[in-house]
């Protein structure tokens, strides 16, 4: 338990530490929606920087295994239509409000920006609300 | 070429941090969304560490005149707080207590090769672009009076 937690902080201090970064080379929120729609064609003049960060993203988990990292757990706990379900719901969502959880989550709260603060806890209470109304009511196990 | 090769480092600074925290994990995250179950508390850390050091890290960045490789700072310009922006992030909300992948997790969980995240991100990328065009075609759709 004790090395999750340490696990938990060490890892949010690197997303912090990328938002950081981020805002300070090219002065651009971490927000992974909105990165990502502009590598969507029709692609945004800047498609470069964003494309590059994805990339350096999704090869995270390689770099760390090279490195001896730790072992990552990785447990999809629901069915595969789901999974499509809820990712079209994603991209809707994130896309009509403007960002997600780093985006408004991490970068915007940070900036004490009152449309991140409601939109975030806004999320977050739609997912506790989702997940209760799976796991105990529609499908209680 | 500075400008690629420094985004591409930022992104697997925020891979690693996204992995290490066990963010690209559906089964911790829906863990920290099930209050009512066995409740796990991870995310709430990996969150509130992630904002102490950008609070502290954009106090310092955003008192330059602009940053290193560009001429201003790109912060959002829209302060009003709007039915599109409150709509979204419920339909976000309700996808992320779906799937368990909001798109930063789901991103670097691509480089773990697990099949779901593939299929997550096709769907967002699929809704991304479904809300853009539904927004273009409303926009043209309506008389510019404003």
């Amino acid at each position: 338990m004790t090395a999750i937690l340490l696990l938990s902080v060490l890892g949010g201090a690197l997303i912090g530490l990328s938002a950081v970064l981020l805002m300070a080379f090219h002065g651009r929120i971490v927000g992974i929606s909105g990165i990502l729609a502009g590598v969507l064609p029709p692609v945004s003049a800047d498609w470069g920087w964003r494309a590059a960060f994805l990339v350096g993203a999704i090869a995270a988990p390689a770099l760390l295994l090279m490195l001896g990292g730790p072992a990552v757990g990785f447990e999809s706990p629901v069915p595969t239509s789901w999974i499509v379900i809820g990712g079209l719901l994603v991209g809707i969502g994130t896309y009509l409000g403007s960002g997600c959880t780093s985006g408004h989550g991490v970068c915007g709260i940070a900036r004490l920006s009152p449309r991140s603060l409601l939109a975030t806890a806004t999320f977050m209470a739609a997912a506790v609300l989702t997940v209760y109304v799976i796991r105990h009511l529609v499908f209680p196990s | 070429m500075k400008s690629i090769l420094l985004a591409g480092l930022t992104g697997l600074v925020f891979g690693t941090g996204i992995v290490l925290s066990g963010m690209a994990n559906p089964a911790v995250v829906l863990g920290f969304f099930d209050v009512a179950g066995a409740w796990d508390p991870s995310l709430a850390f990996v969150m509130a560490s992630a904002l102490l050091v950008t609070a502290i890290g954009y106090r310092v960045v955003l008192r330059r005149p602009a940053p290193v490789l560009d001429t201003r700072f790109h912060l959002p310009a829209k302060r009003k707080v709007d039915r599109s922006l409150f709509a979204g992030a419920a339909i976000f909300g309700v996808g992320w207590g779906i799937a368990g992948f909001c798109p930063g997790g789901a991103i670097p969980a691509l480089g773990l090769g697990e099949s779901s995240a593939w299929i997550f991100v096709a769907s967002m990328l699929a809704g991304i672009a479904i809300a853009r065009m539904a927004r273009r075609s409303l926009a043209a759709a309506r008389p510019q009076t404003a």
